[in-house]
């Protein structure tokens, strides 16, 4: 009876896993459900070794479960006739170094699988690739799209990456204070960012979509709230987003976002974050200028609600402890005004 | 028996040591309004005496503060007239020149209020937490912090360019042969 719970169990567990496993197949942060070239190189160089790897396991348990079988049922060394000795040993050999020669085989197939895999990642897969500058922080990403015509047209903006879909984008990375990694596993492999040095890489949407991407290099405190999202959309609406991000933000037309403004740039806001087209144009803190267009706050933290929004100012802390955000004392009505005027910044 | 019971008091004194030198605080006060008249720099009081509050810098032997100090000292444009420390349009704060006084008190009003002479205030402007940061760091590049907390040089600041910095060309041969040898 226990037997056959323990079965039960196993056969539970077994699903669990199973249904565990299929759940991480698919999802907007998963190297296992890849949406672009580069991810599905590295996917299929990951199933082609361990289904690989797999059968050779099943192959070695088996022979060795095959061995111990036949000792047990062979008679016992002094009971029988050892005349065919020397036969049986050439066999033996025969056997080991036919393994052997297999095993290497299969080492060197890894080793060109491989190889080739990492010749076709090096490659942007694309003319003219898009160009973005990412830069890590603790713990947020700055993101730039520089004009190279028109560099007044630069766009900055931050934890969220708008890529239009099928075109490859060209990644600039560094980092202003320590080692960050960026890492989108439905795109890309990790690349990590390094304080006074240049790293780049590059990936392509194929499927239009929301990807989460993380920091995969301990960082500091807030290492697991540093988060960014990917928005692959089709080009028409990537081009349309890309020109409303470039204009300035419009001055407030009501009372109450007028007030706010000048909340805003008579306080500490103004000394770490910038609004272009107006006073604010420190670059300490994430750009706002286009806040209200971004779907998270925090690096992927919270929702981009007026609550949330409220909370994070007043008490950063709270959300992210050890942010470089400070907590801010704000009597109800200039926060109001405040959050008036930062939801008008669309 | 006792040289030991020392040995272990001492090694829990620097245990201490090493928590003051690496706390890190995550709830911070909000900047107050009234930031600057929490400092009292001047020893006489009109009226009857009455005990003076102990306004100390939260971060004084802090590295962590202490690098916090210097980012910020960068970030809110201190170095765009004290230079890193080296003085420009501002006085330097590498040497033991004070004008107006080199205790953590000092700094902070020096900061809050400003200074006749260009130096802005930035009362109201950055929370009290980072003032006193900076005074941390201030401090120690005038070497008035302790030895463990000591922050390196500024990069912009050496005598001559860190050996990261430099050229990686191959070195010139110095190698010259005895005149014996030469044809």
């Amino acid at each position: 009876m226990i037997a056959a719970m323990l079965r039960r169990g196993t056969v539970r567990g077994g699903a669990l896993f199973l249904a565990g496993f299929s759940s991480a197949c698919s999802g907007f942060q998963s190297a296992l459900d890849p949406k672009g070239p580069k991810a599905a190189a590295i996917s299929h160089l990951n199933w082609f070794l361990v289904i690989t790897a797999s059968v050779v396991y099943v192959i070695v348990i088996g022979a060795l479960f095959l061995v111990l079988r036949r000792a047990t049922t062979r008679p016992i060394a002094f009971a029988r006739d050892d005349s065919d000795e020397p036969v049986r040993e050439r066999t033996r050999v025969r056997w080991v170094a036919s393994a052997a020669a297999v095993t290497a085989l299969i080492l060197l197939l890894f080793l060109f699988v491989d190889v080739s895999a990492a010749r076709s990642l090096s490659q942007v897969g694309g003319l003219r690739p898009l160009r973005i500058d990412v830069v890590g922080h603790q713990w947020w990403w700055e993101v730039k799209y520089p004009d190279e015509a028109n560099p007044q047209n630069i766009v900055e903006t931050a934890n969220e990456i708008h890529v239009p879909v099928g075109r490859a984008v060209f990644i600039k990375m560094t980092s202003s204070d320590v080692i960050h990694s960026f890492w989108a596993p439905n795109l890309d492999g990790k690349k990590d960012l390094i304080p006074g040095h240049e790293t780049r890489t590059w990936f392509r949407a194929d499927t239009a979509g929301v990807y989460r991407g993380q920091c995969a290099e301990f960082c500091g405190h807030q290492h697991a709230k540093m988060a960014f999202f990917i928005v692959a959309e089709p080009r028409a609406n990537f081009e349309s987003w890309l020109t409303s991000q470039q204009s300035p933000a419009s001055s407030p037309s009501d009372s109450l976002a007028q007030a706010g403004e000048r909340v805003f740039l008579s306080g500490t806001c103004a000394m770490c974050h910038s609004i272009s087209g107006t006073g604010a144009g420190s670059h300490y803190g994430p750009d706002l200028t286009h806040l209200a267009s971004r779907r998270t706050i925090a690096a992927g933290s919270l929702p981009n609600t007026v609550g949330n929004l409220a909370g994070w100012i007043l008490d950063p802390q709270s959300i992210k402890p050890g942010a470089k955000m400070p907590p801010n004392q704000l009597d109800p009505q200039a926060l109001q005004a405040l959050l008036a005027y930062l939801g008008t910044l669309k | 028996m006792t040289a030991r019971k020392l040995a272990v008091a001492a090694l829990m004194a620097t245990a201490l040591v090493g928590c003051k030198r690496e706390q890190r605080r995550f709830r911070e006060l909000p900047p107050a309004a009234t930031a600057s008249n929490d400092v009292i720099v001047s020893e006489l009081q009109p009226g009857p005496a009455f005990v003076k509050a102990g306004m100390r810098n939260p971060y004084e032997d802090n590295a962590y503060a202490v690098s916090e100090g210097k980012n910020l000292f960068n970030q809110m444009n201190c170095s765009g007239c004290h230079s890193h420390g080296g003085g420009g349009i501002g006085p330097p704060l590498t040497d033991n020149e004070w004008i107006y006084g080199s205790d953590p008190q000092n700094i902070f009003a020096t900061i809050i209020e400003g200074r006749p002479g260009g130096m802005p205030a930035f009362k109201g402007r950055i929370p009290n937490y980072q003032v006193w940061e900076l005074a941390a760091y201030v401090r120690a590049l005038g070497g008035l912090q302790g030895k463990a907390v000591r922050t390196t040089r500024d990069d912009h600041m050496m005598f001559k360019e860190s050996e990261q910095a430099r050229d990686k060309g191959h070195p010139e041969p110095t190698f010259v042969p005895p005149p014996s040898e030469k044809p």
